[in-house]
């Protein structure tokens, strides 16, 4: 169905070619999957299926594509759009109409099609992907899962034999990301449609695939073969598969399923063991918090200005970073938040969990003074956030935001550093020496907006850690990294987490909440309805529990590096 | 007679709706009695009222009303600040005025403020203000996008962009919102004028971020499809849309200037008749059929004519009643309730008992809204399925679906048009709606 054939793809003013010596071939009716780290190509062998690469974004491609026998050489995207249909990560930004049912006709009317073909395809479709209730509706009010299946929807009725999907799951909670996976399960098993997907959260979908298309590394030529043989070679790889390669369970499983019946003798052995805490468990007794600082210039060197830093001259000690006493906030007619409470201690580490909407980015602003209470009281570091000068509270309280981008406004990351020094009034080199050391060898030239998503938010982080605040925030800070980017970021944030910040984390991410978070939070409809240490929050839910747990229940086993730590102890 | 719900096939024309807006504004701008106006605004208001959605354009009402009291505002400031020509003998306060050079002959700052001058501002800024609210009422109650699908064929594209453009107007609010509060967590000042001029150009770069991706969605999305058409035809589309619109040009000059009126009309008609043939040769280039066109139906009538109605019985009120319509500011005179015009403004107030009901579509509360919201309305995708069948689609079409979504490679493609312009078909008047729900639904699960 999709032939690519010596296909090598160069971007305008380039060096390298993008992806080179791309051989491959996609059957009528698989699901097939497009794995590998980030910067390898993956959009743009997507990209190239549709036509949109080269016909769109300039450059030069070698070799042949071809779908459904149509070389995209000759054929333009829009002479495609009835045998190609393309959903990318943001549906938002795709829409071109404004409700439900419009959207979904909106290809066929381009098509030319007959109007009463039309019609019948909208109601087979509102009824295949379960829209019918929201067909008046307008777009932006639906829900992330609702949006991405309108998306799909909306090339689905041009009758596509091919579907091109680039991370259709990745801004969306593990609810509304089932929602989307079952309806492309239900495309592939009932009407035969050949699914080409990109994704980073393989955990939700490597057992789904037919086939699985590894792309190594940058200029490799991708592999292709059945799932579990290529996730023996692939860089990334879910925690499940990581768990059968540290079991030694060959073939390795895909699903939670697979690992669970292979598992009776991993348990037996682990039956024994308690699962140790992870090596920084905390504030080593004795360090200090870093507390807030006092706005006062310091013309001192870097070491003396630490050892300043240190000296507790904002909050005592003792006391907790941020206290949240039955907040209740308002966001137009909406109850966002109700009678929430919540404390943060220094150096402790909390996951804020919940479906898209729950309230927990309204949580995170409400602790830096985004939105003013309706009743009960914030505080954090004894300053209250809302009424809080923005110059003075970035000294108590961090947030890294959901587009990291948004925290970035120069055309250079030397020019951020510097803007960010004189932001935090700290003297001159503070932040560029954090992100030497959370993101070496970033060269000063480089633009923000040419970094990597996972550069991007650790630049992000070191901006707002140039303030030295106690407390940090992180909202959906693992949308769009892949496992690497991911292991890089869990590393700084323990690294902080020892020296005494205090962190929280909103997520949708089970794996990161699983290995990070001593405390796991559970926000629903705007209240708390689960506070807890995390083995004991995250292992009773189903929709919240890490993979490994799932394997492993009821041994509360979390993360594969605490099986291997205790499998080493015991040989 | 009941009106029925509001659902895509009852729902009323874009058009019905802002033609009686504008009969309203019309009438508005024969008026300068402010219990008129009032009047008028009052009927425009409580129609939408009743039929406006909660769909977010319906929310650009209150948006209007308050750019009219802006505009009524600024109007009254002016008159105060400025002076007016209304001559008058109620001085109210005397401000100290501005010695102006010979040259500003004619323009006065600051000096006698007359209560006449005030009141005629007041009665002329309430105009303006009523005008605003009218096309206000027609926004909230059928969003301009719905009526450029009405277009021709041949301006389809310029809709579009229309269309495109007016989607992206929500999103730079949301960006700019977004970025305002990211100032604060870098700790720069998050309020104030230079914060929103700061943050302008990461606005630009998403905007344009954003209409890349669309633009690209687009195209993938056959977006710009053009039929074959033979050359004659596109140069005959050429010369008589542009020689169309210009005989349109030379026409309405000769319309109002005072000498050719003899040749101004007939050159206006025939100005409009080529651009029009222009438009509909124009029409078969694209490749583009309609899903689900507006009805014009007897509700339609109803509406449209309700408007166009209030505008000529006050229009014909301004030749039997003119000085109940214009009440005097010299000498001051406190402004009577003509009894007819009144009556006739109420004819406006037709459409909020024969225009459809409208439905709840939003679900306004997504986190807990139950099956409780109702079967259109409620956020829950669970029930959505299930609650299909009360939507009012119940006739069953003569074809059983025989092509469901995908299902025979190129089933249901025999209707393609591709590029054969012989074989588009046009949108039909009267769309049969077809129920292929029962043999999707077995084939799905």
């Amino acid at each position: 169905m999709i032939r690519f054939e010596q296909v090598s793809i160069t971007y305008g003013e380039a060096s390298a070619p993008a992806v080179r010596g791309v051989d491959l071939t996609v059957a009528e009716g698989e699901l097939c999957l497009l794995v590998g780290p980030s910067g390898v190509g993956k959009s743009t062998l997507l990209n190239a299926v549709c036509g949109l690469v080269p016909h769109f974004t300039g450059g030069t491609l070698r070799g042949r594509v071809t779908v459904a026998g149509r070389d995209t050489r000759t054929h333009a995207p829009r002479e495609l759009a009835d045998v190609v249909g393309t959903v990318g990560q943001d549906p938002l930004d795709r829409f071109v109409t404004d409700t439900v049912e419009d959207e979904l006709a909106y290809g066929m009317e381009s098509l030319g099609l007959a109007p009463d073909v039309m019609r019948r395809r909208v109601e087979e479709t509102l009824d295949l992907l379960g829209l019918a209730g929201l067909r008046d509706r307008a777009l932006t009010t639906l829900s992330g899962g609702q949006q991405q299946r309108v998306a799909i929807g909306s090339v689905l009725t041009a009758h596509p034999k091919v579907l091109v999907l680039d991370e259709p799951t990745s801004a969306l909670d593990p609810a509304a990301a089932e929602e989307v996976l079952a309806v492309l399960q239900r495309l592939v098993h009932d009407l035969g449609t050949t699914v080409l997907l990109a994704e980073h959260r393989l955990e939700r979908v490597v057992h789904y695939a037919d086939q699985v298309i590894l792309m190594p590394g940058p200029g490799a030529a991708p592999r292709q073969g059945p799932p579990a043989a290529m996730m023996a070679h692939s860089p990334v790889r879910p925690p499940v598969v990581d768990l059968g390669a540290l079991a030694g369970w060959s073939p390795l499983p895909l699903s939670v399923r697979d690992a669970r019946r292979r598992s009776p003798e991993l348990r037996a052995r682990l039956a024994g063991t308690e699962p140790r805490p992870p090596e920084v468990p905390g504030p080593p007794p004795g360090a200090p918090a870093p507390v807030a600082r006092t706005r006062r210039p310091r013309r001192t060197g870097l070491l003396r200005r630490r050892a300043a830093d240190r000296a507790p001259d904002g909050a005592a000690p003792g006391a907790p970073l941020a206290e949240v006493r039955r907040l209740a906030v308002r966001r137009g007619r909406v109850e966002a938040l109700r009678s929430v409470e919540l404390t943060v201690g220094a150096g402790e580490t909390v996951a804020l969990m919940g479906r898209n909407g729950a309230g927990k980015s309204t949580l995170l602003g409400s602790l830096v003074g985004l939105h003013t209470p309706a009743s009960g009281s914030v505080t954090v570091g004894g300053a209250v956030p809302h009424r809080t000068a923005p110059g003075t509270l970035v000294r108590h309280v961090g947030l890294v935001p959901q587009e990291p981008q948004d925290l970035l406004y120069a055309d250079t990351v030397a020019a951020e550093c510097a803007a960010a020094d004189r932001d935090a009034d700290a003297p001159a080199g503070t932040c560029r020496a954090l992100v030497a050391r959370l993101l070496p060898g970033v060269s000063d030239a480089t633009h923000p907006r040419d970094l990597s998503e996972g550069q991007r938010l650790t630049l992000a982080l070191a901006v707002v850690l140039t303030a030295r605040p106690p407390l940090l925030l992180l909202d959906e800070p693992t949308r769009g990294l892949d496992y690497a980017a991911k292991a890089r970021l869990v590393e700084v944030l323990r690294e902080l987490a020892a020296e005494g910040h205090g962190i929280v984390l909103a997520t949708h991410d089970v794996e990161l909440a699983a290995e990070l978070a001593r405390r796991v939070v559970i926000l629903a409809g705007g209240e708390i309805v689960a506070d807890g240490p995390t083995e004991e929050v995250v292992v009773s839910s189903p929709a919240f529990a890490p993979q490994v747990a799932k394997v492993l229940a009821p041994l509360p086993w979390l993360t594969v590096p605490q099986v291997a730590r205790a499998l080493e102890a015991t040989p | 007679m009941r009106a029925p719900r509001a659902t895509r096939s009852t729902a009323l024309h874009a058009g019905a709706w802002w033609l009686w807006a504008l009969g309203l504004a019309a009438a508005a701008s024969r008026t300068t009695n402010p219990l008129l106006l009032a009047l008028l605004v009052a009927v425009a208001g409580y129609v939408v009222a009743a039929r406006r959605t909660d769909a977010p354009w319906a929310r650009s009402y209150g948006a209007f009303v308050k750019l009219g009291l802006l505009v009524l505002g600024i109007r009254l400031v002016f008159a105060f600040l400025l002076g007016s020509p209304i001559p008058g003998t109620h001085t109210l306060v005397t401000l100290p005025e501005l010695p102006l050079p010979d040259w500003a002959q004619g323009v006065r700052v600051g000096g006698r403020v007359t209560a006449e001058g005030m009141v005629f501002a007041l009665y002329d800024g309430l105009k303006l203000a009523t005008l605003l609210i009218c096309v206000g009422a027609a926004n909230a109650l059928a969003s301009p996008a719905r009526l450029l699908k009405s277009l021709p064929g041949a301006l389809y594209e310029a809709g579009v962009a229309v269309v495109v453009a007016m989607t992206f107007a929500p999103h730079l609010v949301a960006d700019v919102q977004r970025l305002r509060a990211a100032r604060r967590l870098r700790g720069r000042p998050d309020r104030g004028f230079a914060a929103l001029l700061q943050v302008g150009l990461p606005v630009l770069e998403g905007a344009l971020e954003r209409s890349v991706a669309l633009a690209g969605a687009m195209d993938a999305r056959g977006y710009g499809r053009r039929a074959e058409v033979p050359r004659a035809v596109r140069r005959t589309t050429a010369v008589l849309t542009l020689g169309g619109l210009l005989g349109v040009c030379a026409g309405t000059y000769g319309l109002l200037a005072q000498a050719g009126a003899g040749l101004g009309l007939p050159l206006l008609i025939a100005g409009l008749v080529a651009a029009l043939a222009g438009l509909w040769l124009g029409g078969r280039r694209s490749v583009r059929t309609r899903y689900r066109p507006e009805r014009w139906g007897a509700r339609a009538w109803l509406v449209a004519g309700s408007g166009v109605a209030v505008a000529a019985l006050l229009i014909a009120a301004g030749g039997y009643a003119p000085e109940a319509l214009h009440p005097s500011a010299v000498p001051l005179a406190a402004p009577r309730l003509p009894l007819w015009p009144a009556l006739s403004v109420l004819v406006g107030l037709l459409p909020a008992w024969v225009a459809p009901r409208p439905a709840d579509l939003t679900g306004r509360d997504t986190d807990d809204g139950g099956p409780g919201a109702g079967p259109d309305g409620g956020g829950r995708e669970r029930a959505a399925g299930r609650a299909r069948s009360a939507d009012g689609e119940g006739s069953v079409g003569p074809e059983p679906a025989a092509s469901a979504v995908g299902g025979v490679p190129g089933g249901g493609r025999e209707r393609f048009v591709g590029r054969a312009p012989a074989r588009r078909e046009r949108p039909a008047r009267g769309v049969r709606p077809l129920s292929p729900t029962r043999p999707t639904k077995e084939r799905a699960q």
